[in-house]
């Protein structure tokens, strides 16, 4: 088969069973170990399904709904559903029923392939409203024994029935009826703002970008990568089916979420994404050990990790390095680097990549002193991920990159980044308006970021979301998510929301991070009941207080932004969250939501109250509602001298 | 009573499984036990409840075979059970787990789990101290099992950390873990859910009925949160100073005046 015929994804899977099908294609730790798939075996899953799937009546065109964690059945669900011209519309399995209900109404699935009880009962829930909805396969069994099985199989079952079937031929005729302009997958935006909305994916998107990336990054056979990110989201596409599919390596799906770091370690990706709270988290774990570590230790790791932090990145990128600071990086390699690093499980990455939010500039070079190549990408849905990417030796926390491959940038007149590439998507599913003012006729889309491209080094810098950058009352610019960035970087802060917008001066809630400061809390024998209580604790109250007034110094330096500096702020007495709806899925702030749930407490920081009673509503994980009540202090901050401008 | 039925919810309840006809214990001129009398059928969930101090430790006690009744009979699949040694009970088919943990600390979670495998092992301690042959293959098979049991409960994360570093919820877990590891015919809880959160008991009764449910694990549970046992069991035997004084559904047992008296309390005369 030649490349030019290579237009769908289950023609790549069968160039990899013909290139290299006895190398492993799937990896899955179960009971203890890692079970190992070849592309051959995997094909066969995948062919029996398939058939299965024709034998319970799905026909070209149809949506198929995949929701579970990430397990190689999943994954062939999907090139499954493309096998037989259906599209795979895999959804986040931790959300709400509703939610599901919202996605799944809208697609018009009418075969769901789910991966338990859990997501059954969710589906059980809402299948009232779902007229499309026909049929439920489930991958594991447990509990469902005495469940209705009128319009629910498992999984094993359809694949059964499909190997009886021998549909073989009718499965080819199927998938070469598909061409590359068709759609090969569509995925549910996290929803920043309204509903999610679906987008429509070609097999040219998919493909087209797979290809340019791979080749961006060098990626081939062997790499290792670990599909621990949700399914439903575009870059676990990519990365777990697209390049995998591509270049032919091996995807390792975790034994479950919580044993993803024991995994991450036997694995050890050579190809490894994580979102900058990933790093952040594992960084601070790093840190509270080190505080509890022995002197001897604790003084290995501080003296080598200033070497780190002063020659690290250099050596990265190959820029010359004397002599003696070689031989001490060495050292801390075998003493420290080293060691961190497989604990970690990150000593075989080659490629590493963040995106989604910015990094704070420590957490990023702690890791690429580490000799860890860390790199940051730009990218969303609607451009099957990549947008902008850092090239290996240009590598910098405060920019994206450079434009991937084919990828044009425009930059409008009020800031707004606009692109156009090969993985433009199609369309909105179901919604032409939205298309229409997203994606104009020339194939431009906006992006909605609001950045500027960098002279000299041409990479792209991304301020803040465009609708989000506003005026204050003053007139000066208001940027509150480059504020936040500031505030998260702090290791006991989890989260920030800054307002500001048409106001006098700038106001922030705070999230504390439970694991810095619980850990601080235990060492400094401070005793405490719950989040809330540890939140509004005095000491606390002043740690953030001093990091608040930090910020404000930095912020003040900049002419442009000096007006963002936080004048009051409070700690929130509960974590924002998905569940009630504060955050998205991919745990990006949903600000309207937070001004008009708080908009209580909002009204207390822009008045002269030293301290304000609230209730809130919180939804646990089961959908069950309940109410919490609080007391919260409002603290001024320090507010710095601005520099004027020379 | 001896005929199968089947539950409101589906499941198929068999015939009498554990008989205690008569039982009386005593300690010294203490009477903990007075002349109780019920069975246990297979497949169901029969919970022990009943004030502090009513007896229901020891009535597990007595049905674990770790105390010998002064009177009475125990009845096990069809026979009377002769005076035997806990051991010997455990391999009838009979696991437990413990009002106050009984772990070993020390060992990691996996190696716990296996201690509950120790009845399926036949291979002496040399051949195992050699690992060769049978103590092999035995030992794999035996992993296999622990390994479904661990996955049942979902405590894969915690597979190789010491028990003693564990949380008290995570560690009830690994107790039931080792109780299932037995494969038993009967498996006896005492009071699974004492000192959890609300949400660590939702766990747990989770587990409790897919145990019963994937398994046909016959269940007795010593519990003193009645919402718990009423939700549970299919059927609650109710003791009180060391009589019976109610016997049957929790619906029952609930509308029974001498368990309302017995739980808010009555005058003493």
């Amino acid at each position: 088969m030649t490349a030019d015929q290579l237009h769908s994804i289950p023609a790549l899977l069968a160039r990899n069973v013909a290139s290299f099908g006895d190398k492993p294609a799937y990896r899955e730790k179960e009971f203890g170990i890692w079970q190992s798939w070849t592309w051959t075996q995997a094909a066969a899953e995948i062919d029996a399904l398939a058939a299965g799937l024709l034998t319970l009546g799905a026909v070209p065109d149809d949506h198929i709904a995949i929701v579970g964690r990430n397990r190689p059945a999943l994954y062939w669900a999907m090139v499954a559903a493309q096998r037989i011209g259906c599209v795979p519309v895999p959804m986040y399995s931790d959300a709400a029923a509703e939610e599901m209900a919202y996605a799944l109404d809208h697609c018009g699935a009418r075969f769901a392939v789910v991966s338990d009880q859990e997501q059954v009962d969710k589906i059980a829930d809402i299948r009232e409203g779902l007229t499309e909805l026909e049929h439920i396969i489930y991958l594991d069994g447990r509990g469902l024994r005495k469940y209705d099985h009128g319009a629910m199989t498992s999984y094993g079952d359809v694949q059964a029935a499909g190997r009886v079937a021998e549909l073989s031929a009718r499965l080819d005729e199927l998938s070469a009826a598909r061409g590359y302009d068709d759609t090969c997958v569509m995925l549910y935006t996290s929803g920043t703002t309204g509903r999610p909305k679906g987008v429509v994916l070609s097999n040219r998107n998919v493909i087209e970008t797979s290809k340019n990336s791979s080749d961006f990054d060098g990626l081939r056979v062997g790499e290792e990568v670990l599909a621990y990110l949700p399914m439903a989201w575009v870059g676990d596409f990519i990365f777990s089916i697209g390049q995998s599919m591509w270049t032919g390596f091996c995807v390792n799906c975790p034994e479950s979420e919580a044993t993803m770091m024991t995994d991450l370690r036997e694995i050890g990706p050579t190809y490894y994404f994580a979102p900058p709270r990933v790093f952040e988290t594992q960084l601070t774990q790093v840190m509270i050990r080190m505080e509890d570590a022995g002197r001897v230790k604790k003084w290995l790791f501080d003296h080598f990790m200033a070497v780190a932090h002063r020659v690290g990145p250099d050596l990265l990128d190959g820029k010359p390095v004397g002599g003696l600071d070689r031989l001490r990086y060495a050292l801390g390699n075998l003493f420290v680097f080293g060691p961190l690093k497989n604990t970690l499980g990150l000593s075989r990455v080659r490629v590493g990549y963040t995106a989604g939010e910015a990094i704070g500039p420590e957490i990023f070079d702690f890791y690429r002193s580490l000799g860890i190549n860390l790199k940051q990408l730009y990218g969303q849905t609607e451009a099957t991920v990549f947008i902008t990417q850092q090239p290996d030796g240009e590598v910098r926390s405060d920019t994206v990159g450079v434009p991937s491959p084919g990828v044009e940038l425009k930059i409008a007149e009020n800031g707004e980044v606009f692109y156009r590439s090969p993985g433009t998507f199609m369309s909105y599913y179901k919604n032409p308006e939205s298309t229409a003012s997203t994606k104009d006729a020339e194939g431009w889309v906006a992006t909605g970021d609001a950045g500027f491209i960098e002279e000299g080094s041409g990479h792209l810098r991304i301020i803040d979301r465009a609708k989000d950058v506003g005026q204050m009352a003053d007139g000066r610019l208001f940027a509150p998510k480059y504020v936040e960035n500031k505030l998260k970087f702090y290791p006991n802060i989890l989260e920030a929301v800054v307002f500001g917008a048409g106001r006098e001066y700038c106001t922030a809630f705070i999230n504390i991070d439970l694991t810095a400061v619980g850990n601080w809390a235990e060492r400094n024998n401070i005793a405490y009941s719950s989040y809330q209580e540890l939140s509004q604790h005095p000491q606390v109250l002043g740690q953030i207080e001093a990091h608040v007034s930090e910020v404000n110094i930095s912020v003040a330096s900049d002419p442009m932004l000096a007006g963002c500096q936080i004048h009051r702020f409070l700690v929130l007495h509960k974590e924002l969250d998905a569940d009630d709806g504060e955050m998205t899925r991919t745990r990006k702030v949903r600000r309207a939501v937070i001004a008009d749930k708080f908009s209580d407490l909002i009204g207390a920081l822009y008045s002269d109250a030293t301290d304000v009673y609230t209730e809130t509503e919180v939804t646990y994980e089961d959908g069950r509602k309940g109410q919490i009540t609080a007391t919260l202090d409002l603290r001024d901050a320090v507010v710095a001298a601005e520099q004027v401008a020379a | 009573m001896t005929d199968s039925y089947i539950t409101p919810d589906g499941r198929t309840i068999g015939g009498v499984l554990m008989d205690m006809r008569g039982i009386t214990l005593r300690f010294g001129g203490v009477e903990a036990i007075k002349n109780i009398s019920f069975d246990i059928r297979e497949g169901e969930i029969r919970a022990i409840i009943g004030p502090n101090g009513a007896g229901k430790s020891s009535m597990l006690n007595v049905i674990s075979g770790f105390y010998h009744p002064q009177d009475g009979e125990v009845w096990f699949r069809g026979a009377k059970r002769p005076s035997m040694r806990p051991y010997d009970v455990a391999r009838q088919g009979i696991a437990r787990t413990f009002q106050n943990i009984a772990l070993f600390e020390g060992m990691s979670v996996l190696d716990n789990i296996m201690c509950g495998r120790l009845t399926h092992m036949k291979t002496g301690i040399f051949s195992q101290a050699i690992w060769h042959g049978a103590a092999q293959r035995e030992e794999v098979e035996n992993r296999e099992a622990v390994e479904r049991i661990i996955d049942f409960l979902e405590i894969q994360a915690i597979r190789k950390t010491p028990v003693g570093r564990l949380p008290y919820g995570l560690k009830k877990r690994v107790e039931l873990a080792r109780a299932l590891a037995a494969e038993p015919k009967l498996l006896l809880l005492d009071e699974p859910m004492a000192g959890m959160n609300v949400e660590e008991k939702e766990d747990m009764s989770r587990f409790i009925l897919d145990v019963n449910d994937e398994f046909g694990t016959t269940i007795a549970l010593i519990e003193h949160d009645m919402g718990v046992v009423m939700d549970l069991s299919d059927r609650v035997v109710v003791m009180d100073y060391g009589r019976k004084i109610g016997d049957g559904t929790p619906d029952e047992v609930r509308g029974n005046q001498e368990v309302i008296d017995a739980y808010l309390g009555v005058a003493h005369d």
